[in-house]
């Protein structure tokens, strides 16, 4: 389960920027982990409660945007949105895809607290 | 509408706050969403980041990468599910070697959640490896090779073959520096593996299907699995090994040379 690992990473991305920005609580943490990330959004977030408690995104809510993922379809010579990578071409149905976009996992924002 | 409490009494107007410009020493309280300090109220703000999470590793790798390339060493991530025979391959990919390609320099490092019998078998032909246990880990990391790669031999113009933890989810999302992944699936197991782990054959450039001795005792459809792993990644290149025969082991070490 690979989902504690970057729930650790997510952990280390937010305290670098606590102790940049000097906040001491998070309210509110937007990730964003996309259709193609290779990402199961509740592993990750059961991951993100365990790992919480002591940490400066205790009691923070958690809000995980899952943009679509987006392949070149080679039949069509276009950009089409896949939701995972055994989707066919939405528009000819060729199988010829090759993934472009959605792949992206990112801390996006916070909102703190600076008390 | 009043800025501390949010309270309003009459129509709302809109607050225009003018953009604040000033010595960059001055010090100014109300930047924050609720644009007011008030003592013993904390502030809140928001703040954009757009981190990727896998950044820290992914920093590590590159430079894995450069100190790959300042010795001209070809490093490999072998990734696979448990048992399709990686290491058995490796270590007749490395005797084979030894035969063909006798002053090239080649090095192992072997990743397990727990012993060092995968480095021992691999000592055991002659090459240096380093075992790296992950404890309840279920993939390598970018800092686990650089720390391995400097107990490791740098030999220039060599090759680095790095065998990743079996597993056919974790791994894929992780770059350790390497000049490519290469799925190991072998016929044993259902033709169908590269649909049901479609990140991993996504990130591999080359799939090698291995144990191909034993085609003549299974059902496995080899033209069904290569056109599942094309599905996921069209530009995924395959070739036909057995560990046990040696047939397609030349193929693959010009593969790994070239």
């Amino acid at each position: 389960m690979h989902e504690m690992s970057l729930a650790g990473g997510i952990l280390k991305v937010v305290e670098d920027a606590a102790a940049r920005e000097r906040f001491t609580r998070v309210e509110r943490l937007v990730l964003e982990a996309g259709a193609l990330a290779g990402v199961e959004v509740a592993a990750l977030r059961f991951a993100l409660e365990a790992m919480v408690p002591g940490t400066v995104l205790e009691g923070a809510v958690i809000s995980i945007e899952q943009p679509p993922g987006t392949a070149w379809c080679l039949r069509c010579c276009e950009s089409v949105p896949i939701q995972s990578r055994l989707d066919d071409c939405p528009r000819c149905g060729s199988a010829q895809l090759a993934p472009t976009g959605g792949t992206e996992l990112r801390v996006r924002e916070l909102t703190v607290h600076d008390d | 509408m009043c800025v501390v409490c949010g309270c309003s009494t009459h129509e709302e107007t809109p607050v225009v706050i003018p953009a604040v410009k000033g010595h960059a020493d001055d010090l100014h309280f109300g930047t924050g969403a609720a644009r007011v300090s008030v003592p013993g109220l904390s502030q809140v703000r928001t703040i954009q980041l757009e981190a990727d999470v896998l950044g820290a590793n992914d920093r590590v790798a590159q430079a894995n990468r450069a100190h790959f390339a300042a010795h001209r060493v070809a490093a490999f991530n072998l990734v696979s599910s448990p048992g399709s025979g990686k290491t058995s391959l490796l270590v007749k990919t490395i005797q084979r070697l030894r035969e063909i390609q006798p002053e090239r320099p080649v090095a192992v490092i072997e990743g397990d959640q727990q012993t060092s019998n995968d480095a021992d078998r691999i000592r055991a032909t002659g090459a240096p490896a380093i075992q790296v246990n992950t404890g309840k880990g279920c993939h390598l990391d970018a800092p686990m090779v650089a720390a391995a790669f400097d107990r490791l031999p740098h030999a220039e113009g060599g090759l680095l073959f790095i065998e990743n933890v079996g597993n056919l989810v974790c791994p894929a999302m992780w770059d350790l520096g390497e000049q490519a992944k290469v799925a190991i699936l072998s016929v044993t197991e259902g033709e169908d593996k590269p649909l049901k782990y479609p990140d991993m054959f996504a990130a591999a450039k080359l799939m090698l299907l291995n144990k191909v001795d034993l085609l003549p005792h299974l059902d496995f459809d080899v033209a069904q699995c290569i056109a599942y792993a094309q599905r996921v990644n069209p530009a995924i290149e395959v070739m036909l090994v057995s560990a046990k025969s040696g047939v397609g082991i030349d193929a693959w070490i010009e593969w790994l040379t070239a």
